[in-house]
C-alpha cells in the first residue's frame, strides 16, 4: 500500500533525525575535583554518625561496586557499631534520577547490601543491619547536572534507634 | 456499583455497508478528517431540570464539546468551529441539510438529541456521511445524569470506531501518581481521573511514598508500590471500597507489580540480599511462584496478553536490556540489541509490540519493538522520560516526562504527555498537579 509506504519513509526520515541528534551532543566530561572518575568523594552532603564516622558511601553510574573510599568509611562505621552494640542501622540505599524507576529501586537495594555485606565481613551482626531502597525517590540535591548525580548515588547508614 | 454502567438501550439504525468517509489510522495524519459536531438539542424541560441536577447550562452542548475535545486530541480529525454552522442543531438532527455542511468543508456530521425520561439522561446521535448525504451510525443510551460526561466519551468511541475501523480509547480513565513539594521531599499520592483529564480523585492521602499503579483488566483494582510504615511492599487497592491489603508477606521490598491479563495474579520483582527476581502471586490461594532466578536485576515484568509470555527488564548482560520468557520463567531470551539501555517494558494489547524506554548518549526515548526484537522504533526523544503504558487498542502510548533543573536545582516539573504509535500527535495530558506512572484503563464500557 502506498500509503504505509509513505508512512514508512516519514519514519527512516524521522529515525535518522533522532540519530544524528543524539550523536550531535558531546559527552560532558566532568571537571569538578569533588568527583573522581563519576563517583562523589566531597564532603558536601555528609553526615557523621559519630566524630570521624561518615554516614554514606557513594557508587558509580549503575554501579554498586564499593570504592576504595567507601570501604574505609564502612570499616570506620563497623568499628564504631562494633563499639556501640546496642544500636542498630538501617542502610538507604539511593540511585540518581538518569534511570527508570523500578529499575533504580533494585539498584538501589543492591547497593544498601552492597554495604551491608562489607559492614557484616568487618563484624556487625546481620539482625543490626536493615535495608531500605529508595531508589531514586529520595535525591539530597535536586541538580540536574553530573555533580548532583553523583551525591545522589548513595548509601546512608542511619541509626535506627 | 451500576453508577458506572451505562445501558445501551436502544440501538436505532447502523448501516455496516457503506464505508464511505475512512480515517487510516496507522500514518501519521497530515490532514486530519474535517467534522462538524452539533451541540445536541435539548428541550427546555430538559434543560431546566438537568441544570437543576448537574447545574450545567446548556447539558446538550457541554457534551457535544466532550466529544469535539476528544476528536480534536486524537490527532485524526479537525472540529469545526460552531459560529460557522448554518442548520439548527434539532433540525440538523432530524434531517441534515448536506449542502449547507457542505459548504463549511465538513466531511462528517455528529447530531444528536438529549432528554430526561424518569429522571434519567436519554441520548440519541447520529453520524452523517456529508459528501455521499448518507447516515453512517446512529444511536441511543440511557444513564444516570451523573454519567454525562461518559456519555461523550461513549459517542467519541463509537463515532472513531466507525470511521476508523478500530475500537476506541476515550471512555477510559487514567491512573498516575500526583506530585507536589520540592524535588529532595516529594509528596506523592495516587490518582485518577478520566482519560481527558476530567473527575479527578485522589486515592491516597501523601502520607506515604506511593509509585507505580496499575489497574487490572477490569479496572476496579489497582496494583501499586507503597512505602507504607518505611516498608516498600506491592499493595492491591480496590478502587470502590478503597479497601487496601498488601499482596503477600515477602521478608523484603516488592516492587514493580503489574496484573496477569485474566486478573487471577501479580507478577512483580522481589529484592533481598541486592538481587531483584521476578514472582507470581495467585490472588485467590496466595501461592508464590518464583520466575526468575538470576543474580542479576531482574524487573519490570509484564504479561503477553494471551498470558503466555513474559517481558522483562535485567542487566543480566551487564547492563539493563529488555528479555522475553515463558510464562514459567523458560525460554529465556533478550530481545534488545540496540545501542544505549533499554527499560521499562510493556506488551502491548494488541499483542504485537513492546513499547519502552531507552537510555542513549544522555537522552532518554520512548520507543516501541516488535517482540521478537526488530523492528525497533523511536517515538520520542527528551532529557528524561519513561514508563509508556497503551492505550486499550494499542494505538497511544501516555508516559511521563521530568524536565531539568536550573543550576539552583529549581524549576523541576514532570508532566504526563502521550503520542501516537506513530510518532505523531505529541500532547501533554492537562493534570491538575506534576504527575508520573501513568497507566491506561481498559475501555470501561464496550
Amino acid at each position: 500500500m502506498i500509503l504505509s509506504k509513505i508512512f514508512k519513509n516519514t519514519f527512516l526520515v524521522l529515525m535518522a533525525s533522532l540519530i544524528l541528534t543524539a550523536c550531535a551532543t558531546t559527552k560532558k566530561v566532568s571537571t569538578t575535583k569533588q568527583m573522581q572518575g563519576d563517583v562523589y568523594t566531597g564532603t558536601d552532603t555528609i553526615e557523621y554518625l559519630a566524630s570521624g564516622v561518615p554516614d554514606r558511601v557513594f557508587f558509580a553510574t549503575n554501579e554498586s561496586i564499593l570504592t576504595t573510599a567507601s570501604r574505609d568509611t564502612l570499616r570506620k562505621q563497623a568499628s564504631w557499631l562494633r563499639k556501640n552494640s546496642d544500636i542498630s542501622v538501617v542502610l538507604e540505599g539511593h540511585a540518581d534520577e538518569r534511570g527508570t524507576r523500578e529499575y533504580n529501586l533494585a539498584l538501589g537495594e543492591r547497593r544498601a547490601n552492597a554495604a551491608k555485606d562489607y559492614l557484616m565481613t568487618y563484624g556487625v551482626a546481620a539482625n543490626r543491619i536493615s535495608v531500605i531502597s529508595y531508589g531514586k525517590e529520595r535525591p539530597v540535591d535536586s541538580g540536574s547536572n553530573p555533580l548532583a548525580w553523583s551525591k545522589n548515588r548513595r548509601s546512608v547508614t542511619v541509626k535506627a534507634n | 456499583m451500576n453508577f458506572f454502567r451505562i445501558l445501551i438501550v436502544l440501538l436505532i439504525i447502523q448501516f455496516k455497508a457503506y464505508a464511505l468517509i475512512e480515517v487510516d489510522i496507522t500514518r501519521g495524519n497530515l490532514s486530519p478528517l474535517p467534522i462538524a459536531v452539533s451541540p445536541l438539542s435539548s428541550d427546555k424541560k430538559s434543560v431546566s431540570e438537568f441544570e437543576k441536577i448537574l447545574k450545567i447550562q446548556n447539558i446538550g452542548s457541554e457534551i457535544s464539546i466532550v466529544v469535539e475535545n476528544n476528536l480534536k486530541q486524537s490527532g485524526l480529525f479537525n472540529p469545526l468551529e460552531k459560529d460557522s454552522f448554518l442548520q439548527k442543531p434539532d433540525i440538523a438532527h432530524l434531517k441534515p441539510r448536506f449542502e449547507d455542511w457542505r459548504l463549511i468543508k465538513a466531511q462528517a456530521l455528529i447530531t444528536g438529541k438529549v432528554e430526561i425520561i424518569d429522571e434519567k439522561l436519554r441520548v440519541e446521535f447520529r453520524l452523517w456521511d456529508v459528501l455521499a448525504a448518507k447516515e453512517m451510525l446512529a444511536l441511543a443510551f440511557t444513564t444516570v445524569p451523573s454519567n454525562w460526561r461518559r456519555v461523550g466519551h461513549i459517542i467519541t468511541d463509537k463515532v472513531y470506531e466507525r470511521l476508523t475501523g478500530e475500537k476506541g480509547y476515550f471512555d477510559t480513565r487514567i491512573i498516575y501518581v500526583a506530585e507536589e513539594g520540592p524535588k529532595t521531599k516529594r509528596i506523592k499520592k495516587l490518582a485518577i481521573m478520566d482519560q481527558d483529564g476530567f473527575n479527578l480523585k485522589y486515592l491516597t492521602l501523601g502520607n506515604e511514598l506511593v509509585l507505580t499503579p496499575r489497574f487490572n483488566p477490569t479496572n476496579q483494582m489497582v496494583t501499586y508500590l507503597s512505602y507504607f510504615r518505611n516498608l516498600p511492599r506491592v499493595y492491591l487497592l480496590d478502587i470502590e471500597t478503597g479497601i487496601q491489603e498488601v499482596v503477600g508477606d515477602f521478608p523484603g521490598m516488592t516492587f514493580a507489580p503489574r496484573f496477569s491479563p485474566d486478573g487471577k495474579k501479580i507478577i512483580m520483582s522481589f529484592a533481598s540480599e541486592g538481587n531483584s527476581d521476578i514472582y507470581t502471586m495467585d490472588l485467590e490461594n496466595r501461592i508464590v511462584e518464583r520466575i526468575t532466578n538470576h543474580p542479576s536485576i531482574d524487573t519490570s515484568p509484564s504479561y503477553s496478553p494471551n498470558g503466555q509470555y513474559i517481558c522483562f527488564n535485567s542487566d543480566r548482560s551487564g547492563y539493563q536490556q529488555i528479555y522475553v520468557m515463558r510464562r514459567d520463567g523458560s525460554g529465556v531470551k533478550r530481545i534488545s540489541f540496540g545501542n544505549g539501555l533499554y527499560g521499562t517494558p510493556v506488551w502491548s494489547p494488541r499483542g504485537d509490540l513492546i513499547a519502552f524506554t531507552k537510555l542513549h548518549k544522555g537522552k532518554f526515548y520512548i520507543g516501541v519493538m516488535r517482540t521478537d526484537g526488530s523492528g525497533e522504533r523511536l517515538l520520542t526523544e527528551n532529557f528524561y522520560q519513561e514508563a509508556p503504558s497503551w492505550s486499550p487498542n494499542g494505538r497511544v502510548l501516555v508516559f511521563y516526562r521530568e524536565t531539568k533543573t536550573d543550576e539552583k536545582g529549581e524549576g523541576f516539573s514532570a508532566k504526563l504527555w502521550s503520542i501516537d504509535l506513530t510518532g505523531y500527535n505529541e500532547r501533554q495530558v492537562q493534570t491538575k498537579t506534576d504527575a508520573s506512572d501513568p497507566s491506561w484503563s481498559s475501555l470501561l464500557s464496550n
